[in-house]
């Protein structure tokens, strides 16, 4: 893998060379979820990568998607004594006794991508997430820049009913756009975060909309509903990417592929790179002692067809995705 | 027992009716086809393109259902098999691709035919087996990620079309016929028949129902295979945590719908597709509706007991015997 | 009968009792009566009317007429809980309790000993632990009930029903899967609580048992009360002729006479088949135009036999000759290739297939040898059902009703038509006449005498003697799971074969 290509796709902050010297022979374990996406097979190769960098003995527990794996993998780390622990949690209750364990044994954990009750907030040290109303947003605010006063209908893909994710991306999107009064949504739909359901969905909306006439963008809460609908507007005889405008969120790397072809236009990046800022934390928590705010927010990057789309898919195939 | 004299299906063929006029009511050029690139395009075509792989379930259960069984892996079945033909499409030619995805599907049938007719173990239980691990399979071949590919071959049984129908449904067509004539057109269909009606008594009668089991697992496993492989076409990728994710069940509702009885029996072939097309024509009218995604599943769930209540001889008796009371109490009040 | 002034008031007394089921008479006036501290056998073949009767006296069928007096008391149990309330409780061959749950607990299920709402456990073992001594039971009470043997089980729910206030105990079948000496300690728990005044109603299938313990027998045939008196008035030949059928004097031989110096080809030979634990191992010979009926008790092992013929349950020593050649017949399909055909005793689950059509129940064993490749086509199908309705008069003559809305004997005569349409070499009869009215009963048996005289060879089972012995050639007698004589020429009589049933095993003989 090539490893400028690699800072590009993932943003990583510039202070990780310097800091990652001092940290040989630092132990972490971290409790990963599973394979549930390829996202989160990317998060665990991008994981090891900024381990490597930094000299740190990295140790991953797949937990199968199961609460109780992680709970075990914990203690295990705690028997063996770690640094330090990062988790990802499947769940968001239930953590208490196990990170009390973890504190007594003066072991801090640090969770990545997704919080836990707040009843736990003084269990862990810091929490590494991306904010979802904040990608909505950043989606939003491209859209109201790129229309430029036009008037424009949007039709919006959600992700699965009731899922927070989904809630907070439609959140932040409305937000976006909120002072724009010439974008507004007319159509919303769950297409369940699926390139299928997100291809079915878009089809009923082209036919709803006067065969697409009528739709100027189109809004996914994921990039893989995107690449579905974008299958849906070249088989109506629409043209993505330039008739209609798309933005999506989580830059995988299809979507780069779709950009470099002129058939998208936007996403934003749930960055994969979670364990990076988490370990500069652990280290400087460690070394000198400085206590991280207890959020730390990734960056939400844009990425458009002017950002060279096809360097960044070579960049992030390889990543698990 | 329930006794059924032979049905006609009206009461199917009517939901489908309606469901599609209530679909016109609220989106009013649901009707409206034109041809787009040499395909016909409007939305009762994409009822029909979209319903097509819970149809080809539909097709495969119905014989399973028939004989008392019930296949629960049918949707991993599809992940594994559209898996299959995703990752081989760029290095091999079609009937490759499409040999090794319907042989996966046959195998995969053979082991739920097998753990049923031989171990004897329940089909709810033994298919859950499937319907578990086989997802899991699928995901092993994928290495848990959407594999793309840009066949062109493979993608025109998804995105194509034959005489202006979408592939997806002149496959299914093809498929339902092919069924037709091999149930109805040799003596498989009574035997199915009889041996889900009385297994005691059909084993007795001479019957080899263990291999009669082990072929309409194997059908089964075949009709999932290829609606695993449209499901793939269609979208270019196979996405093995996703495809067929839940359509086991709409496939057994599809068969439910047409008629036949969970607990064996008697079957209609053409019912059941009929019944899988009558749940994507509620699928493509709510999202047509521009109702809230969060009320789909409420709308679904009313449309489908409405759909299965009309079929109930019982309630159709209660029916008649309120109507004869409305009456009454109409001409009651007449009177004073 | 007579009724001795010595004999206690009746504890419960049922007079009349009648029930019918779509048209067919379950029971019809049915008198019975128990006395306390009585223990009185039910007895009776299958469909004589036991299990209708004991569902109607403890309210699980309603009966349609009839009166019963507890103690002097009319009352009408509307069901189980209802009897059990009123002081009848049934323990069934199947134990109804929860095996998974501890003695104690089954003992006390539902009225367990609560303080406060709470269950007292230790209370609940040590008034198990009282009420099992008194059975001479000590056994650990709080260990599930499923680690216990059958026997202790029943016993367990015997004492459950007993200490419900019992008065009249039914015990349906109890001693079916237990071992000698199991029934020896089931039997000293009967005679403990016959001697507490209880009544036990004891329906049971193996005579000696009913001699060993019982003191009055009532016996039920086809719905009606065939008899009741004492046990020592009741000698065993004359039970098993009330049990099976009319007076001998009724009984007469109408065998016609046998056509012999007709040279009758073996059909199929049997030598030493048998199978452990089913049938004991026998020899039978099958020739055409041939009848050899089976005769036994129930249980005794006359379907077990045919089941072994047709492969349903295959031999597993001895040897099967078919038309000279050495066969081995391990499944239905391959005693049809060889050119069998059975109709099962029980109509409903192992015969007709009750959705499908008049048509396609007669076309289903011919299709099944030919193979589903080569189907018989609508026509044909219809031919086939065209000649069968006419030649055996199923009625109503039309081929696509589903055959389950059919009577018993029209379903009996589909069944036969199914095999006649394969034309086969020998066919196989379970109880052709079991459940079904009179007049098919007449034409049943003149088809099987028509099916002879056209050279097929029939293996016929039959509790109808004097059914039995019109037809057939040779009677095979069964008892205890053996085939223990064969009758031929003038010694098919009913009387004979009713003395050879009851012939009893030489050490019972004491009870």
């Amino acid at each position: 893998m090539n490893l400028r290509a690699l800072l590009l796709a993932s943003a990583v902050s510039g202070t990780l060379f310097s800091v990652g010297a001092q940290a040989a022979d630092m132990t972490i374990g971290f409790s990963q979820i599973g394979s549930e996406s390829g996202w989160r097979a990317a998060e665990t190769t991008v994981s090891k990568a900024e381990a490597k960098k930094r000299n740190i003995n990295f140790k991953i527990a797949d937990a199968q998607q199961k609460q109780e794996n992680q709970i075990k993998a914990i203690r295990s780390f705690v028997a063996q004594g770690v640094d330090a622990i990062f988790l990802a949690p499947v769940v968001a209750t239930g953590w208490d006794s196990v990170l009390k364990e973890a504190k007594e044994a003066k072991i801090p954990v640090v969770l990545l991508d997704r919080d836990i009750d707040p009843a736990g907030k003084d269990l862990y040290l810091t929490a590494v997430t991306s904010d979802s109303v904040h990608e909505g947003k950043v989606a939003g605010e491209w859209l109201v820049k790129t229309a430029a006063g036009k008037p424009c209908n949007v039709v919006e893909l959600q992700g699965t009913v009731g899922a927070s994710v989904a809630t907070n991306r439609k959140k932040g999107f409305e937000d976006g756009i909120a002072g724009a009064s010439n974008v507004k949504i007319v159509r919303s739909q769950t297409g369940d975060f699926t390139r299928a359901k997100g291809k079915e969905v878009m089809e009923s909306f082209i036919k709803a909309e006067g065969g697409g006439k009528n739709i100027c963008a189109v809004y996914a809460h994921n990039d893989d509903m995107m690449v579905g609908a974008i299958q849906a507007m070249k088989e109506a005889g629409l043209k993505p990417g330039t008739e209609v405008l798309t933005v999506s969120i989580d830059a995988v790397p299809d979507i780069f592929k779709a950009m470099a072809a002129g058939e998208a236009n936007a996403t934003v990046e749930l960055t994969p790179n979670m364990a990076g800022p988490a370990f500069d934390a652990v280290i400087a928590f460690k070394e000198k002692g400085t206590v991280p705010p207890k959020w730390i927010q990734t960056e939400s990057k844009l990425y458009t067809q002017a950002d060279n789309p096809m360097a960044v898919y070579e960049a992030k195939k390889d990543l698990g995705y | 027992m329930a006794l059924r004299l032979p049905r006609i299906g009206t009461s199917q063929i009517v939901a489908l009716g309606l469901i599609l006029v209530a679909n016109w009511i609220v989106s009013p050029q649901f009707f409206d086809i034109r041809l787009q690139d040499g395909r016909l395009f409007g939305s009762l075509i994409d009822v029909f393109n979209r319903g097509a792989p819970v149809a080809l379930l539909s097709i495969g259960m119905v014989l399973v259902i028939a004989m008392r069984g019930i296949d629960l892996s049918v949707g991993a079945v599809m992940a594994i098999c559209g898996a299959i033909a995703a990752s081989l499409a760029d290095s091999h030619s079609l009937p490759v691709v499409l040999a090794a995805a319907l042989g996966a599907g046959l195998l995969c049938g053979l082991w739920n035919g097998l753990l049923v007719a031989v171990l004897g173990i329940q089909p709810i239980v033994a298919t859950l087996i499937l319907m578990v691990a086989g997802r899991g399979i699928a995901q092993l071949i994928t290495e848990g990620r959407i594999v793309t590919f840009t066949s062109p071959d493979l993608a025109f049984l998804g995105g194509g079309s034959v005489l202006g129908l979408p592939t997806p449904v002149v496959l299914t067509l093809g498929m339902m016929a092919l069924t037709l004539l091999l149930v109805r057109g040799t003596a498989l269909g009574l035997m199915i028949e009889a041996t889900g009606g009385n297994p005691r008594a059909s084993a007795l009668a001479g019957i080899g129902t263990r291999l009669i089991t082990v072929a309409v697992y194997m059908w089964s496993g075949l009709c999932a295979a290829l609606a695993g492989i449209v499901a793939s076409a269609d979208i270019l990728g196979a996405d093995a945590n996703n495809a067929g994710l839940w359509l086991e069940l709409d496939a057994i509702l599809a068969v439910v719908i047409g008629g036949t009885s969970l607990f064996g029996g008697r079957f209609s072939i053409l019912l059941a597709v009929v019944g899988a097309f009558i749940i994507q024509a509620m699928n493509t009218g709510i999202l047509l509706s521009g109702f809230p995604p969060e009320t789909n599943l409420v709308v679904k769930a009313v449309v489908v007991l409405a759909v299965l209540l009309a079929q109930s001889p019982r309630l159709g008796g209660h029916l008649a015997g309120l109507g004869v009371l409305f009456k009454r109490s109409k001409s009651g009040g007449r009177r004073s | 009968m007579h009724a001795t002034e010595t004999l206690p008031p009746p504890l419960l007394a049922l007079a009349g009792f009648s029930k019918s089921f779509a048209g067919f008479t379950a029971l019809d006036r049915v008198d019975f009566t128990l006395r306390a501290g009585e223990i009185h056998a039910l007895l009776g073949e299958n469909g004589a009317g036991k299990s209708t009767l004991i569902k109607a006296m403890t309210g699980v069928v309603a009966r349609d007429a009839g009166t019963m007096k507890l103690d002097g008391v009319a009352i009408t149990p509307r069901s189980a809980q209802d009897a059990l309330a009123a002081g009848i409780a049934t323990v069934y061959q199947e134990v109804n309790l929860a095996p998974n749950l501890s003695v104690a607990q089954n003992l006390f299920l539902g009225r367990q000993p609560t303080r406060f709402g709470l269950v007292r456990e230790g209370e609940m073992r040590r008034r198990a632990r009282a009420l099992l001594s008194e059975f001479g039971l000590s056994i650990d009470v709080a260990a599930p009930l499923e680690s216990y043997s059958v026997a202790i089980q029943h016993i367990v729910a015997i004492a459950r029903a007993v200490d419900q206030s019992a008065r009249v105990l039914i015990l349906d079948e109890p001693t079916a899967s237990l071992d000698a000496h199991e029934v020896e300690v089931l039997f000293a728990v009967m005679r403990q609580l016959s001697a507490r005044g209880i009544g036990i109603v004891f329906v049971t299938h193996f005579l000696d048992q009913v001699y060993a313990i019982c003191d009055r027998i009532t016996v039920l045939r086809n719905g009606r009360l065939a008899g009741s008196a004492p046990v020592e008035e009741l000698p065993r030949l004359d039970l098993v002729r009330l049990m099976l059928g009319r007076e001998l004097s009724e009984a007469t031989s109408r065998r016609p006479p046998v056509i012999e110096g007709e040279a009758r080809a073996d059909i199929a030979t049997f030598r030493g088949v048998g199978k452990a634990g089913t049938i004991a191992p026998f020899d039978l010979s099958l020739r055409a135009g041939h009848v050899v009926g089976l005769a036994g008790l129930l249980g005794s092992g006359r379907t077990e036999t045919v089941r072994l013929v047709f492969g349903v349950d295959p031999a597993d020593c001895g040897a099967a000759e078919v038309g000279g050649r050495a066969v081995t017949i391990g499944s239905p399909r391959e005693a049809m290739a060889l050119g069998f055909g059975y109709c099962p005793e029980e109509r409903k689950t192992e015969g007709i297939v009750a959705e499908l059509t008049v048509r396609e129940n007669i076309a289903l064993a011919l299709q099944a040898r030919r193979g589903a490749l080569s189907p018989l086509s609508r026509r044909e199908q219809d031919a086939l059902a065209a000649r069968f309705i006419g030649l055996l008069d199923i009625r109503p003559p039309d081929p696509e009703r589903p055959v389950g809305l059919l009577s018993g004997g029209n379903q009996q005569k589909v069944l036969l038509a199914r095999w006649l349409a394969t034309a086969p070499r020998l066919l196989i009869l379970d109880e052709p006449t079991r459940g079904i009215d009179v007049g098919a009963h007449a034409e049943i048996i003149g088809l099987i005498r028509d099916l002879c005289r056209e050279g097929m060879a029939l293996l016929v089972v039959s509790s109808e003697l004097e059914e039995l012995v019109t037809y057939a050639d040779e009677v095979v007698v069964l008892r205890d799971r053996a085939h223990v004589a064969r009758l031929s020429g003038a010694q098919i009589e009913v009387s004979t074969i009713l003395a050879t049933i009851a012939q009893a095993p030489a050490c019972a003989d004491a009870a």
